[in-house]
């Protein structure tokens, strides 16, 4: 048989089948015996005393088994505060119990668990308890939160909870020397994740060994076993963390959350298996959000169109408490808002601010898309302040391509890029002078027609284990199995991105075997080892890096018991088309699973060399990887009514090699489908009083199928050195892009109204008062 | 979901249906679609003490034309409204209105009736009801009533249905030239402002209009202004059109919410009176 390379290769996704016909394994999906159920108790206001817990009502409701306060926790040992991995120096932490001691902070924060034999029996205890709060008051603008009371933990004297400058190169020089200085406020509206599965969990205590299973539905089992170990003061090696099917995570599953502490604690307390299924509405409230940024930008430009300096000062709303990494994920924005330009002087204050909001945390670009949103806008203001085309201005800025690795005044260092290139494929897709004759056309009719760009570059594959605040590093186990089927362990944990299907690629390739063959194990704490998850667009830049490492260990191993059977030299024989062979004779060849069944078999092995064909290898990423791209968006804004229709949507993506198209187009497309959604639709809105009024998908406005279009797509390929397989991520890519192209393009459209700038998202009545204000002779901005 | 306990039966027949209501009291729900009721059970907005299901009563489902006039029964789906090729013919306005409301799996399951007796203020098809000057037909244990869609909407989800009544049919005559026009909330699909027209046309001009106005007040209206200004007016006439159209939102106290200001809300009853009255002459 003819030996087929499928790298690169559409191989339809292999988890496809089960998770669309419904035989996919969800936590909610798995069953134990004697199981219980938990509901929460849940604050309806967002800062208030507890005055009063009276929770006899539930305790005498029907199937209830326990019920949890905080002072029942305490008492019982779990005496503890949720951790946080990110570290600021200076940093204010509040404590953060897993259920409220005596002050709320935030609507939908947790106060009473209840465990009950049926979800029917706890949500009806919940119901049944009686709390008594004193109103306090509340703190969401994060603008007044910095100017003073109130404060949003009350005792706390500010709610500042970090203060972070920056300054690099001679930002005062270049503003003094500037020929234009542009500045605007950007709001980078906060987000919720909304994942298809919420947040769910069954923990299982097993009271012969004292061992704790947990099912839950993360992105990162390992990490949560290792924190779980901690807070329960159990031997890591007798908690089992589960990730099965995971419906979706989008950051918002890089977390360890109170109720997964809760679950699997009062599991051992009362010795039962316990669900924890949260509801649409709780994952609202108590998931964590997303963005929600206010930045002031001022930037200097030169005549010609020259970004020489930024300056900023960027307010990041943190919600009231730290979560996992709540206080690093803005940190990214002043890092990677000099974009794909030669911006040499930089400077940034970064307010981290408490408010009485759930918190903010990774979500889908986590602090990059709002670095690319400042950026990319401000490359348009600038244009048009100068009245020069935007395309030329981001020319005249872009880092030439023969300058990689390139440093960038924040200290990090692009790998590889090449900007003009993306931006040229992305002009042979969008006839651009066409378009802006059909534009003055369309405006002589009364119809606002607007292009946009975004050329982006973002940081993924986290990343060195140096600048993490947990391991960047990642593993794989290969084993061959006697009869040559190929198990792979991979640390990282997949719930969305394929890896199922692109990791048995890179085997099936690698070693020959037929992919049927080759089985990719994760989300399983037992049965793989230590790997640190899927985020930051790390799963194939870190996780695949590793695979490669091992895949190269089974070969060496391999050659080795090939080079002995055929009283060879190793180094003569090599891997070629799948198969071993001694160099320039093809005719003579050995499979990995004959060579595999060898090596189970343990005999004629050479000497010295120990039985079997496995190998678990780590990668340490010696660099973040920097993907880049150029995006355009072609809009149709009804001057009647403000909406908008996006036309045309053009992505030209840069991630490297690629393993299979089909995988990183979904990627892309469901990207932009996100940025879509900040841009025009998605907003998590809380009223003065601190209540979230966009928690339902009622009021939520994710796209739905009908509101978004079929992209295009095409690719340039710049390879990294950073790994193995020169690849860099690709999940986060399009939703960092796709931002500002789409709010770019309304701008453009509305550039005969006189409009500089509108804050997202570009709901229709937003956009038709700024078309109104222009219609009645008003100024606007 | 995780509802309150309630109780469950199914109805196969009216009578059935009339006397498991009274069997179970002040507290029991009729159940026909279930995309208003459940999702606020779910919430616990809704607790009822049962569910009478009548989704499996067939008399109360089909769309039946007689040439002149239509009846639809109460329970007739969404999507069966949407697939009529003697509605998409004869009166456009109410296939229109189906084809837009919600999604496919709403369309499939949601019904004509339900959504009608739950008096929701952005109820689609209580705009096209005004427009199609429908007469309700509401059953009940002693016997049958008729109620036109002024009398039947009372309010905000409330309608003249009283204790063991429920709605069994509409029936409306033949409406050719009839369109919806409708401004959809991004989120929920609902309207943030739904406009049906029903037109009589002579030699290109609108002799006669009914335009039923939903989304925009605490229900939905006829706009009996914009209906008389409409009169002699040829749609292809915009700046004519418009002009008619400008009191479509007066008189009415306009909602406000975070998707239209009442403001924003009171200029696009305008635009989408406008432009289902042009649609509608198109036809």
């Amino acid at each position: 048989m003819a030996f087929t390379t499928l790298m690169g290769a559409k191989v339809k996704r292999r988890e496809d089948p089960r998770l669309i016909t419904g035989r996919a394994t969800y936590v909610d999906d798995v069953q134990v015996v004697g199981l219980l159920h938990a509901a929460f108790v849940r604050s309806p206001y967002a800062h208030a005393k507890i005055l009063n817990i009276d929770v006899s009502g539930a305790k005498s409701s029907p199937g209830v088994l326990a019920v949890y306060t905080s002072a029942d926790l305490r008492a019982a040992g779990l005496d503890v505060s949720m951790p946080v991995a990110a570290d600021i120096p200076g940093m204010v932490k509040p404590p953060h119990p897993p259920l409220a001691t005596d002050e709320i902070h935030f609507a939908g924060e947790a106060i009473v668990m209840i465990v009950a034999n049926s979800p029917y029996a706890a949500r009806d205890a919940a119901e049944a308890v009686a709390v008594e709060y004193d109103e306090l008051p509340v703190v969401v603008d994060m603008e007044k939160a910095v100017a003073g009371g109130p404060y949003a933990h009350e005792n706390l004297g500010t709610n500042i909870a970090y203060d972070l400058p920056t300054k690099v190169g001679d930002v005062d020089g270049a503003f003094a020397a500037a020929d234009v200085i542009v500045k605007q406020r950007l709001v980078n509206q906060r987000l919720v994740p909304c994942p298809m599965e919420p947040r769910t969990m069954l923990a299982q205590w097993d009271t012969g060994p004292g061992a704790l299973t947990l099912y839950s539905s993360t992105q990162i089992p390992h990490l949560l076993r290792t924190n779980l170990a901690i807070l329960m003061g159990l031997p890591e090696t007798k908690v089992r963390v589960i990730a099965p099917e995971v419906g979706g995570g989008f950051g918002a599953k890089l977390q360890f959350y109170s109720e997964e502490l809760l679950v699997a604690w009062a599991s051992r307390q009362l010795a039962r298996p316990i669900k924890y299924i949260e509801t649409r509405s709780e994952n609202f409230l108590a998931m964590t959000h997303g963005r929600d940024q206010i930045q002031y930008v001022e930037a200097a430009a030169m005549k010609d169109g020259r970004i020489t300096a930024l300056r900023m000062k960027i307010y990041s709303n943190l919600g009231a408490y730290h979560h996992l990494l709540t206080p690093a994920i803005a940190t990214f924005t002043p890092m990677m808002s000099i974009g794909c330009y030669t911006i040499e002087a930089l400077e940034c204050q970064l307010i981290g601010v408490f408010t009485n909001t759930m918190s903010t945390d990774a979500y889908r670009g986590a602090g990059r898309p709002e670095a690319t949103y400042l950026v990319e806008r401000m490359v348009d203001l600038v244009a048009a302040e100068l009245g020069l085309d935007p395309l030329d201005v981001r020319r005249r800025n872009f880092i030439a391509a023969d300058a990689f690795p390139h440093p960038i005044a924040t200290g990090l260092v692009y790998d590889s890029g090449n900007y003009q290139g993306s931006l040229a494929k992305l002009l042979e897709l969008v006839d651009y002078g066409a378009f802006r004759a059909r534009q003055a056309e369309a405006r002589k009719q009364g119809r606002y027609l607007g292009i946009g760009f975004s050329t982006y570059v973002e940081v993924c594959g986290m990343g060195p284990s140096a600048a993490m605040p947990a391991p960047g590093w990642d593993s794989a186990t290969i084993r061959v199995e006697p009869t040559g089927s190929v198990t792979v362990m991979t640390g990282i944990s997949p719930h969305g991105q394929g890896q199922e299907t692109t990791f048995a690629q890179i085997v099936a390739t690698e070693l020959g075997v037929p992919i049927d063959n080759v089985v990719i194990v994760h989300g399983d704490t037992d049965r793989v080892q230590y790997g640190v998850g899927t985020f930051g667009s790390r799963g194939t830049a870190v996780g695949g890096a590793a695979l490669k490492l091992a895949i190269d260990s089974i070969q060496e191993k391999a050659i080795k018991i090939a080079a002995h059977v055929w009283e060879a030299s190793p180094g003569d024989v090599e891997y070629r088309d799948g198969k071993i062979q001694i160099k320039g004779v093809p005719s003579k060849s050995l499979t990995t699973a004959e060579v595999g069944f060898m090596a189970f078999r343990g005999v004629n092995l050479p000497p010295g060399l120990e039985p079997g064909l496995d190998a678990t290898r780590r990668f340490e990423p010696p660099n973040f990887v920097f993907p880049f791209g150029a995006h355009a968006c072609i809009v149709d804004v009804d001057a009647q009514t403000g909406v908008t229709t996006i036309e045309r949507y053009v992505a030209v993506d840069d991630c490297g090699p690629i393993i299979n198209p089909l995988i990183v187009e979904g990627q892309i497309h469901g990207g932009i489908a996100q940025g879509i959604g900040q841009a025009l639709f998605e907003a998590a809105e809380y009223d003065e009083n601190g209540q979230l009024t966009s928690g339902t998908f009622m009021d939520y406005a994710i796209p739905h199928a009908a509101q978004v279009l079929s992209y295009e797509t095409a690719h340039t390929s710049t390879p990294t050195d950073v790994n193995p397989l020169g690849i860099k991520g690709v999940g986060e890519a399009g939703t960092i892009g796709s931002v500002p192209a789409v709010v770019n393009a309304v701008m453009d459209a509305l550039a005969p109204f006189g409009v500089k700038h509108i804050d997202m998202p570009l709901r229709p009545e937003k956009l038709w008062h700024a078309m109104q204000s222009k219609r009645n002779g008003a100024a606007h901005t | 979901m995780i509802p309150t306990a309630f109780d469950y039966a199914r109805a196969g027949s009216l009578d059935e249906a009339f006397a498991l209501l009274t069997k179970h009291g002040d507290g029991a729900k009729l159940l026909a679609g279930g995309h208003s009721l459940v999702p606020m059970m779910k919430l616990r907005l809704a607790e009822p003490s049962a569910l009478v299901d009548i989704s499996g009563i067939a008399e109360l489902a089909g769309i039946a034309f007689d040439g002149k006039r239509f009846t639809i029964g109460a329970l007739t789906k969404h999507a069966a409204l949407a697939a009529s090729d003697e509605l998409q013919r004869h009166a456009p306005v109410l296939w229109e209105a189906a084809n837009h409301l919600g999604d496919p799996q709403v369309r499939n399951r949601g019904t004509l009736g339900g959504a009608l007796a739950n008096g929701d203020p952005s109820c689609d098809y209580a705009a096209v009801m005004f427009a199609l000057d429908a007469t309700f037909a509401v059953a009940s244990k002693s016997g049958r009533r008729d109620d036109s869609a002024s009398g039947f909407q009372r309010g905000m989800f409330e309608t003249s249905l009283g204790p063991g009544e429920l709605l069994a049919s509409v029936s409306f005559a033949a409406a050719p030239h009839s369109a919806y026009a409708k401004f959809a909330h991004p989120a929920s699909h609902y309207a943030i402002v739904g406009v049906a027209a029903v037109l009589e046309l002579e030699g290109g001009a609108i002799a006669s209009a009914r335009i039923g106005i939903t989304g925009v007040g605490e229900h939905a209206y006829r706009a009996g202004g914009v209906e008389k200004a409409l009169i002699g007016v040829r749609a292809s006439d915009a700046t004519a059109l418009a002009a008619a159209c400008a009191g479509a939102a007066s008189g009415v106290e306009v909602r406000s919410d975070a998707q239209a200001s009442a403001a924003y809300r009171s200029a696009m009853t305008e635009v989408f009176t406008a432009r289902a009255v042009a649609a509608a002459a198109q036809r």
